[in-house]
């Protein structure tokens, strides 16, 4: 049986016929890495957010390790697409924040503490730890995003569009050390983008979604190339080239983008 | 990584020695120019209205005394604040002080209410469709109408002063803390409730944080109307206060104590505003915009 599984989620919006998302299944096994990738306005983050429990499916639900879930929680955490670090706290503080309130039970104050460094250290920010979110760069913000997300010892780790706002060099970077803690760790991950090669470079399997509204999954693609992977050596690979090329192809010939196609 | 960043120290030795020689010691007047820049107008300005005013003032037809004229009846009200002859003859710091003390209490009741308020209105919808209709009447209601209301009420000056003090400054509290926990972004909600953060750390880690530099505007308009409020008050209760004194020497004709207690409740008025604003921007630690 699958870690997460997805059946038959359908989501509309105060009472419209047509939904954004229609029927959607998807089994994610434990560890797996998965992108979901479509043109803007197509639902992924839709998607993203009824499996984080902020939306309730109007159909359909959603199956984590055994147990369906029902509204928001720690074992599915968000790394939300602007980061959404509270700016009153320091980058400590706020993942000290999810680290007091989701293992309390389990850890002691000291514990908890060294939990709280541990995840900070993991994404090198250990240097800006008493900074507050305002003080540092918008890739550093989302690196204390992520350091938040893992400390609350998710089983699923959502990324929404988690690079989207940074530049390139920055990204690259942070897909990088996203790439190593998913090996460290052996997290399992649902990411949404709109980034093609960010997709093939970081994913198991690529979940593409055809143009909304009643948007469907239209293909899922196997990512298999050998992990770890090395973006410089896969720019120039063949298994990496043709992922691409039939992602591209997915997007931009059979269901291009709405605007493009009415122009 | 931060040894990287230090600039290797040998190197910049031989230009330290002709720095002295490229950057000489800012002269005095080139030290103090900021400060002048930022004083002199308005200074200029106080000394051109005080040489109007004299001249306005000095015709046989005045009803006003000149600047010279005040001096002379009330110089001593200017240097010794501090005098206490018994009775109401003090010394202008203890009028504003009494005042001040009424304004603490009213005002601290009116803030703690309000934002309690401000917090269930902006928090639950129906609280908010029910409250909000008779807060905007009420809120128009000028603070001396509820004067005679609060004496019947109360049968005593001092509650009553308070309690105007605390009407008219709770409107603009309740209705900041509101708008302020409706415009708490919906990122934030939804961290609280990925980690499950709810009930009250829900409230004093998320909502109140976020809404603080909105609570603070609410808070600094609602000490500027306390402090016009209690003049008004003041006026027609009577006791120690600078309201009273206003009214006291107006019915003793003494024009130029009441000039003089004018500047005091200006200074004074200015100062609470700013005690307010940097109270803000210590406790949302900047990031209010105050």
């Amino acid at each position: 049986m699958s870690f997460l599984d997805i059946s038959d989620v359908t989501i509309a919006f105060n009472g419209s016929r047509v939904p954004v998302l229609n029927g959607v299944d998807l089994k994610i096994s434990r560890g797996e890495y998965i992108s979901v990738i479509g043109h803007s306005g197509c639902g992924k983050s839709t998607l993203l957010n009824v499996v984080a429990g902020l939306l309730d499916a109007t159909r359909g639900g959603v199956v984590l390790d055994g147990r369906e879930i029902s509204g928001p929680g720690p074992d599915r955490a968000v790394v939300f697409q602007n980061h959404s670090l509270l700016p009153w706290l320091t980058c400590y503080e706020n993942v000290r924040l999810a680290v007091d309130q989701t293992l309390s039970k389990q850890m002691s104050r000291a514990e908890r503490h060294e939990w709280t460094l541990a995840n900070i250290a993991l994404v090198r920010m250990t240097h800006a730890k008493d900074k507050r979110p305002g003080e540092i760069s918008g890739g550093m913000k989302q690196r204390i995003g992520i350091a938040r997300a893992l400390s609350m010892k998710p089983k699923v780790l959502l990324l929404d569009e988690p690079f989207g706002a940074l530049d390139a060099l920055t990204r690259a970077h942070l897909q990088d050390q996203v790439m190593q803690i998913h090996a460290e760790l052996g997290t399992t991950v649902m990411m949404i983008t709109h980034d093609v090669d960010e997709a093939v470079l970081l994913s198991d399997r690529i979940v593409m979604l055809t143009n909304g509204p009643n948007a469907r999954i239209g293909e899922i693609l196997e990512v298999d190339l050998p992990r770890p992977r090395d973006r410089l050596a896969l720019a120039t690979d063949a298994r990496f080239i043709s992922a691409r090329a039939a992602v591209l192809e997915f997007l931009h010939h059979r269901h291009a983008a709405p605007g493009l196609k009415a122009a | 990584m931060n040894a990287s960043v230090q600039p290797p120290v040998a190197a910049p030795a031989a230009v330290t020695l002709q720095e002295p020689a490229a950057m000489p010691a800012l002269t005095l007047t080139e030290r103090l120019r900021p400060y002048a820049q930022s004083v002199l107008p308005p200074l200029a300005v106080v000394l051109a209205l005080l040489l109007i005013w004299q001249f306005l003032a000095s015709g046989p037809n005045a009803t006003l005394p000149p600047p010279t004229k005040v001096w002379e009846d009330a110089g001593e009200l200017i240097t010794d604040p501090f005098f206490d002859r018994g009775g109401l003859d003090k010394g202008l710091f203890w009028h504003l002080l009494a005042s001040l003390q009424r304004v603490a209490v009213g005002f601290t009741l009116s803030a703690i209410v309000g934002i309690a308020i401000g917090l269930l209105i902006g928090t639950s919808k129906l609280a908010m469709r029910g409250l909000d209709p008779i807060f905007q009447v009420l809120r128009t209601v000028p603070p001396l109408a509820w004067l005679p209301l609060s004496l019947a009420a109360f049968r005593e000056a001092q509650p009553s002063a308070i309690f105007v003090i605390f009407i008219t400054s709770i409107w603009p509290i309740i209705i900041n803390t509101a708008v302020g926990v409706r415009n708490v972004p919906q990122d934030y909600r939804n961290v609280a409730a990925v980690i499950r953060l709810r009930g009250f750390g829900y409230f004093s880690r998320i909502i109140l944080p976020a809404a603080a530099p909105y609570i603070f505007t609410g808070l600094r308009i609602g000490v500027g109307l306390s402090w016009l409020a209690i003049i008004a008050a003041e006026m027609l209760i009577g006791g120690v206060g600078i309201g009273f004194f206003i009214w006291d020497a107006w019915n003793s004709s003494n024009l130029s104590d009441i000039i003089v207690a004018l500047f005091y409740v200006g200074i004074v008025g200015f100062l609470l505003d700013r005690l307010m604003a940097l109270v803000g921007h210590l406790v949302t630690r900047g990031t209010a915009t105050a």
